[in-house]
C-alpha cells in the first residue's frame, strides 16, 4: 500500500514546528502504523534526513507509551492504540494527517513525541497507599464487594497513555484522575488517603495547566482501556464530599 | 507509561501557574471541579427557574383572569418576590463569571489546535455551549427590559383589566403581534434548548450523580426537557400569531 502523510516536524521545544509532506512507499497492509513509520524512517535515514521522531515501547497494546493523534483522532481511528493499529485500516494512497498529542501540559520534545510526565507528577501528588509492605496477606481478610471490586478493575485498566487529554478540547486529564482516584477509592485499601488523595490530584491536575470537562466525552470515545466517563462524576462527588469535609472542619 | 522523562520539564512547561488559597472553601472555588460545581449548581437552580416560569406563562392558556391574578399574586408578594429576584439573578451573574472563567483555563490548555478535526462524541450543543450561552444573556435582558421593566414599549404600563389589576394577558398578545419580537423569542428558546439539552446531563455528571446505570436515561432525559420548553414557551407566540388568543 502506499499512502501520502502529512507529518509534524519540530526540532525540539523551543522552535516552532510545520508539517512536511512525505510518501510511505510499499507498506505491507498487515503493517501496524509505527512499523509504517519505521519503513518511512528507514527511507529518511537513507537519504540522510533525520528520521521522525515518535514513542513507543511494548508495541503490545500494553504500555500506553505509543502516542500520535493520526486524521484529528488519538491513536487513530477505532478503539485501541496506535501500535495497534494496523495499515488496512485505511485505504491505498490515503492522506494521513500525523501530529502529536497537543496540550500546554505536555509540551513538545521533538516531532511527534511530547512530554507526558505530568501525569507522573498528579501520581506522586496522591496515586499511592501507604502501607507496611511485607509477606502478601491472607487473601480473605480484607473482603471486597464485587460490584466495587469489578468497578475497581475497570478504572485501573487505565493505562496511563495520555490520549484522553489528548482528545479533550480543553486537554482535560479528568478521565485519567478519575480512574485514578476510583481504583484506589473504590477499595478498602484505598480508604485512609481517600479524602486528601483526590484533593491533592485535582489540585495538581489544575496547577500543572490541564483544563476541565465541559463533557464532551471525547476522551471516553477514544480510550484504549475503555475507561467510563461515569467515573468522572465520581471523581466529581468525592473531590466535593472531601471539600466540604474539609470547609466543616474549620 | 509512567515513566519520568529524561527531558527538563521546567525549561518546556508554558503552562501558567495556579495557586490554592488556605482556605479550603477559597481553594474549593479556585479549583476547576469546584468552579463545575458552582456552574452546575447554578444551571440547575436557572433550569428549576425555566420550569417553574414556563408553568407561569401556559395560564395565558386559562384566559386572561387567571393569568392577571396569577402576575398579581406574584406582586403581592412584596419583598419574597425581590428576594427571589435577586437570588436568581446572582445565580445568573455566577453561573455566566464562573463558566467565563473555566473558559479561560481551558484555553490555556490547549494552545494549539489539530489541523484535522476528528471529533468522535462531542455534539454541535456541547461544543456551542458558550456561545449560546451569550446570546441568551442578550435575549434574558432584552427579555427583562421587555416585559418586567416594560421599556421597550411604554404602553404596557398602563394595561389595566376590569378588575383594575396589571393586564399581562393583553401585553403579552400586543408584544408577540410584532412577528419580529416573535422572531427573536423563538431564536432565543432555540438557543436555550440547544444550551439545555447539554447543560442537563452535564449538571447530573458535574453534581456527581451520574452513573453508568442512569447515564443513558439522563442524557436523553436532558433532551426530552429541553424540547418540551422549546415547545412549551413558544406556543404562546405562535398561537398569538396564529390568532387563536386574541
Ligand atoms: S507501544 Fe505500548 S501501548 Fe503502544
Amino acid at each position: 500500500m502506499n499512502f501520502k502523510l502529512k507529518v509534524w516536524r519540530q526540532k525540539d521545544g523551543a522552535s516552532p514546528g510545520s508539517f512536511k509532506d512525505y510518501d510511505a512507499k510499499d507498506v505491507p497492509s498487515e503493517a501496524s502504523f509505527l512499523e509504517m513509520l519505521d519503513i518511512v524512517n528507514e527511507s529518511l535515514a537513507a537519504s540522510g534526513e533525520d528520521p521522525i521522531a515518535f514513542d513507543s515501547d511494548c508495541r503490545e497494546g500494553i504500555c500506553g507509551t505509543c502516542s500520535l493523534v493520526i486524521n484529528g483522532i488519538p491513536h487513530g481511528p477505532g478503539k485501541g492504540t496506535t501500535c495497534q493499529l494496523y495499515m488496512r485500516r485505511f485505504a491505498d494512497s490515503d492522506t494521513i494527517w500525523i501530529e502529536p498529542f497537543r496540550a500546554a501540559a505536555f509540551p513538545p520534545i521533538k516531532d511527534l513525541v511530547v512530554d507526558r510526565s505530568a501525569f507522573d507528577r498528579i501520581i506522586e501528588a496522591g496515586g499511592y497507599i501507604v502501607v507496611r509492605t511485607g509477606s502478601a496477606p491472607e487473601a480473605n481478610s480484607l473482603p471486597v464487594a464485587k460490584h466495587d471490586a469489578d468497578l475497581a478493575m475497570e478504572a485501573a485498566a487505565c493505562i496511563g497513555c495520555g490520549a484522553c487529554v489528548a482528545a479533550c478540547p480543553n486537554s482535560a486529564a479528568m478521565l485519567f484522575v478519575s480512574a485514578k482516584v476510583s481504583h484506589l477509592g473504590l477499595l478498602p485499601q484505598g480508604q485512609a488517603e481517600r479524602e486528601s488523595r483526590v484533593i491533592h490530584m485535582v489540585r495538581k491536575m489544575d496547577e500543572l495547566g490541564f483544563g476541565s470537562c465541559r463533557n464532551h466525552y471525547e476522551c471516553e470515545a477514544i480510550c484504549p482501556a475503555e475507561v467510563s466517563a461515569t467515573f468522572m462524576a465520581r471523581l466529581n462527588q468525592d473531590y466535593a464530599l472531601a471539600s466540604a469535609k474539609k470547609v466543616l472542619a474549620v | 507509561m509512567l515513566i519520568a522523562s529524561f527531558m527538563s520539564v521546567a525549561s518546556l512547561s508554558p503552562a501558567p501557574v495556579r495557586k490554592f488559597s488556605k482556605n479550603p472553601l477559597i481553594a474549593f472555588y479556585q479549583s476547576s471541579i469546584g468552579k463545575k460545581y458552582v456552574v452546575a449548581g447554578t444551571g440547575l437552580i436557572l433550569i428549576v427557574y425555566v420550569l417553574g416560569h414556563l408553568v407561569g406563562n401556559l395560564q395565558i392558556f386559562s384566559g386572561q383572569e387567571r393569568i392577571n391574578a396569577y402576575s398579581k399574586f406574584l406582586h403581592d408578594l412584596g419583598p419574597i418576590l425581590w428576594l427571589v429576584r435577586v437570588f436568581l439573578l446572582a445565580a445568573f451573574v455566577t453561573h455566566i463569571v464562573a463558566t467565563i472563567q473555566l473558559a479561560q483555563e481551558n484555553r490555556l490548555a490547549k494552545p494549539r489546535k489539530y489541523a484535522v478535526t476528528g471529533y468522535q462524541r462531542s455534539t454541535m450543543a456541547s461544543r456551542t455551549m458558550l456561545i449560546s450561552g451569550l446570546i441568551i444573556l442578550c435575549f434574558v435582558i432584552y427579555h427583562l427590559l421587555q416585559f418586567t421593566l416594560q421599556v421597550t414599549d411604554p404602553k404596557f404600563r398602563h394595561m389595566h383589566d376590569s378588575l383594575g389589576h396589571h393586564d399581562v394577558y393583553r401585553m403579552l398578545i400586543l408584544g408577540f403581534k410584532n412577528p419580529f419580537v416573535s422572531l427573536f423569542y423563538t431564536v432565543g428558546l432555540f438557543l436555550l434548548t440547544n444550551h439545555l439539552s447539554h447543560g442537563f446531563a452535564s449538571v447530573v455528571q458535574t453534581l456527581g450523580i451520574n452513573n453508568r446505570k442512569i447515564a443513558s436515561f439522563v442524557a436523553s432525559g436532558g433532551q426530552t426537557l429541553a424540547w418540551v420548553v422549546f415547545i412549551g414557551y413558544v406556543s404562546i407566540p405562535v398561537t398569538i400569531l396564529l390568532g387563536i388568543i386574541k
